[in-house]
């Protein structure tokens, strides 16, 4: 098997999850969060279908042809993010945000991010696909609403 | 300015490195490694980079885009088995980050410095893919 090993490859890979939420700070006055979060803020929350895109950077392999064990991948995602997120009410089950933080979507893609980011070295110890990095996270809260985080764990 | 075009193809392949046992062929590659093979629809974005021509306001031949992928990547793959049929994935494992390599090489030297590959994205399904952009 001969090729040139390629040195900078992203493999990204989409993974769903559906979640409840309300964007609403203790801190501002009811005017205030009205005006900030709209309809947001109504007070028994909503939900959204997030779409999760998770991408990774680093070397091809050149023996396997692949950058990223993808099960491990899959695994850590399914752990960090997918187990303890599906079908939760954010606000109330994920201790991020039970501490007071808004579970907009900008945060949310930082919460990820930091949980990915926290058990990666722990995941991807092993040579050769220690190289690989966490490149980027990207959550689509509707098919409208985008927001992206760069990482380099 | 980057100009982006999308082409589809249809391929079978199989993920099985010969020089490995059956068992890690599994861990690594799971249902891929099946040895019959299986097939997806892959989608190809190809990203030029280039400054529109003053005359006619276009970074590149649109056509003259779509003939160069269909004859290095389209004409070549679609309704293949890359394992057996598409060189070097007789000898190169066709994992989706191979595709997109082979598909880079493939491409790069019909462009320029004036006109330059910039990206080229792979998905093998639609929940999987890779950007390659050269070395």
């Amino acid at each position: 098997m001969s090729t040139t090993p390629a040195n900078d490859i992203r493999l990204s890979r989409r993974y769903r999850f559906s979640a409840s939420h309300r964007l609403y700070s203790d801190e501002l006055s009811e005017t205030e969060n009205r005006a900030i979060f709209g309809k947001c803020a109504n007070p028994f929350g909503h939900g959204h279908d997030y779409v999760l895109d998770v991408r990774v950077r680093g070397p091809l392999d050149p023996e396997t042809g692949r950058i990223v064990d993808l099960n491990t991948l899959d695994t850590l995602v399914e752990e960090a993010v997918l187990k303890p997120f599906e079908h939760s009410n954010l606000n109330v089950d994920i201790p991020e945000f039970r501490a007071a933080l808004v579970p907009t979507t900008e945060n949310l893609a930082l919460v990820i991010e930091r949980r990915l980011a926290a058990n990666w070295k722990s995941k991807f110890s092993e040579a050769p696909l220690d190289r690989v990095r966490l490149d980027r996270i990207k959550i689509e809260e509707t098919k409208r609403n985008i927001f992206e985080v760069s990482s380099n764990s | 300015m980057l100009i982006t075009r999308k082409v589809e193809f249809s391929a079978s392949h199989l993920c099985y490195h010969p020089g490995l046992s059956e068992e890690r062929n599994r861990a690594i590659y799971g249902a891929a490694a099946n040895k019959h093979g299986h097939g997806h629809n892959y989608i190809l974005e190809v990203s030029l980079d280039g400054v529109p021509d003053p005359v006619t306001g276009m970074i590149f031949d649109l056509k003259a885009l779509k003939d160069v992928l269909n004859r290095e990547v389209v004409d070549p793959m679609d309704h293949r088995f890359l394992n057996y049929e598409v060189p070097p994935f007789d000898k190169v494992v066709p994992t989706v980050e191979n595709v997109a390599i082979e598909i880079w090489r493939r491409l790069a030297p019909h462009f320029s410095e004036a006109i330059r590959l910039k990206n080229v994205r792979l998905y093998e399904t639609e929940d999987l893919y890779v950007d390659y952009a050269g070395e």
